[in-house]
């Protein structure tokens, strides 16, 4: 008897506080998205309305959508989101295509080199960007003068991340990618290119998509190295919202409308990518 | 690929497998970081070709500059308060959202949301909700009140809230992933010899999870002490100076003030002390880490 009651309150508890989790959740989700819900709701209303009542929906002047219209324009948002499509688009490539060739080296070879730079990647890894940023600028601005060019951000992205790419590409290939099938693609004459690209490159795909992710949200994202290599006129999403908040300060309807028009590209493809793009956030955290 | 044999196939082969990867790695890291410890011993203006060397000067000039001091333990300040909060918010989350809670995915992803998003566009959304929205809210209530952004210490905590905000949900998930990582097996086991829910968390899970609040600490370390791009859209340094963390100090010292020299010197004195923290927690988080 008493068993079976405790099981029927155990039950009825159990229940109760599932409902208060869920509850609980919900309200701290609101809380979480709160600032966006603001952003987004004053974007659509004029000044006025957004200083006196930026909770209300609408105000006295109703909501539009020409702070947007303007905004896009001062803004100049198309050419900041071709540079930062660009950009983000060939780093990632880059990465991608030069670690997993450099890890397949240093995972099917003994030889010293392979060692020494997979080694000195390593340690590298704990450098902070803030300890190489003055040197950077030293040396590619006042020696080489080759600043001022979206290929040399390219470049720099790439040299930053090489090293946890192919550290992780080097942890895959050693674990799961069989040596037996290479072997018999080099007895049927395959040169060592072709059998990478043929046959290991494409059992690369689980970690292939994890880099991609982390990657594509940390470049996308980036903002103090372009800000020391870009200037005006190539400038990437973040770079011309900080450049479009210096020059229209007072004006916090266009403001807010930049701020929406920002992170509308990443949402999407958030919202197209979601299971992905959480695993392979936690796999990176996790591996690395 | 061990068939190649002699120097000149191996070249060949290193080169085409390794050598773009190589050549960006050492120029944009080994290089500069090599260059940046010369420049540490210089006393150059960032324009001129003459790089005087100057021996410990910057170092000594660091240790007795106190606008740097105070701005690391700032810093430090900033990083233990965010990392206790960000790592106690982030454990509940994950415990809220695992079980059998419904619609786990879309609690999931939406605590995640601001960690698509770059520091310095959630410094401006947050911006906007000190000065404006808050500001309102807490007038309505009857609480006269002005921006927290203005005041000194308000704006410190702006930036711990906005920090915790953004990172609870990226450490969640990580949490979240230890968390259905400990076996049902034990679980149950625990329940039949009587455990309570909270014994059950406390004996059970805690011990198995620690290697996942090894990674979080060390992520939230690391990224605490080298925040910049939020410092910058939030509060810029201000109100008068009061929150300048380690990382815009250093870039002001040389991009503003063009001490090059003397900002590269406290760029490496701020890494060797977050390398120091950071390793000390990893190797404590490695000695309890227990076997299931």
């Amino acid at each position: 008897m008493t068993t079976e009651k405790s099981m029927i309150v155990g039950g009825t508890e159990r229940r109760i506080s599932l409902a208060v989790k869920t509850v609980l959740t919900t309200l701290l989700l609101i809380v979480y998205l709160f600032p966006f819900y603001m952003i987004i709701l004053n974007s659509f209303k004029v000044k006025r309305d957004i200083i006196k009542q930026p909770l209300a929906w609408g105000g006295k002047h109703g909501l539009s959508f020409d702070n947007y219209v303007e905004a896009f324009k001062k803004m100049d948002y198309l050419s900041a989101v071709g540079n930062s499509l660009l950009i983000t688009c060939c780093s990632v490539a880059l990465i991608i295509l030069f670690s997993s060739m450099a890890a397949y080296l240093f995972v099917r070879t003994t030889w010293k080199v392979c060692g020494i730079v997979f080694t000195v990647m390593i340690f590298s890894m704990v450098i902070p960007f803030q300890v190489v940023m003055i040197p950077l600028v030293s040396i590619y601005g006042g020696m080489l003068h080759i600043l001022n060019h979206r290929w040399l951000l390219i470049f720099m992205h790439l040299g930053f991340s090489v090293s946890m790419s192919v550290f992780m590409y080097h942890g895959f290939i050693k674990s799961s990618v069989p040596i037996s099938l290479e072997e018999a693609a080099g007895i049927d004459g395959a040169s060592p290119f072709r059998t990478f690209w043929q046959i290991v490159f494409p059992l690369l795909k689980p970690i292939t998509a994890t880099l991609v992710i982390l990657y594509v949200l940390a470049i996308w994202n980036d903002y103090l190295l372009p800000s020391l290599i870009l200037k005006k006129g190539m400038y990437t999403l973040p770079l011309a919202t900080n450049a479009f908040y210096g020059t229209h300060s007072n004006d916090l309807d266009l403001l807010l409308a930049a701020l929406v028009m920002t992170i509308i590209p990443i949402i999407l493809l958030y919202i197209a990518l979601q299971k992905y793009i959480i695993q392979g956030v936690v796999a990176g955290a996790v591996k690395s | 690929m061990q068939r190649e044999k002699t120097f000149g196939q191996k070249l060949r082969l290193y080169l085409m497998f390794a050598g773009p990867a190589t050549f960006a790695f050492l120029a944009v890291v080994i290089i500069p970081f090599l260059y940046g410890a010369f420049l540490t011993f210089t006393s150059w203006d960032g324009i001129s070709n003459a790089k005087p060397f100057v021996g410990l000067e910057n170092y000594i000039a660091v240790m007795k500059d106190t606008d740097f001091w105070k701005s690391l333990w700032l810093t430090i300040r900033y990083m233990v308060i965010s990392v206790i909060l960000v790592n106690a918010i982030a454990f509940m989350l994950a415990l809220l959202v695992t079980g059998k809670i419904r619609g786990k995915n879309f609690f999931r992803a939406g605590f995640f949301i601001p960690n698509l998003i770059g520091g310095i566009i959630l410094g401006y959304i947050w911006q906007f909700v000190f000065d404006k929205a808050l500001v309102f809210i807490l007038n309505q209530i009857g609480i006269d009140s002005i921006s927290m952004l203005s005041t000194e210490v308000g704006a410190f905590w702006a930036l711990v809230i906005v920090t915790v905000w953004q990172y609870s949900g990226y450490m969640m998930l990580i949490y979240i992933a230890g968390l259905t990582g400990v076996s049902t097996d034990l679980l149950e086991a625990g329940k039949i010899d009587g455990c309570t829910d909270h014994q059950t968390t406390r004996y059970i899970v805690l011990p198995l999870m620690t290697q996942s609040f090894t990674i979080c600490l060390f992520l939230t370390i690391t990224r605490c002490f080298m925040v910049y791009d939020l410092n910058l859209s939030l509060t810029a340094g201000g109100p008068y100076g009061s929150t300048t963390l380690a990382a815009m100090s250093v870039y002001e010292k040389a991009f503003a003030a063009k001490q090059y020299g003397q900002g590269q010197t406290e760029a490496v004195v701020l890494f060797i002390i977050t390398a120091i923290v950071a390793v000390a927690q990893a190797k404590m988080g490695k000695s309890k880490e227990v076997e299931a």
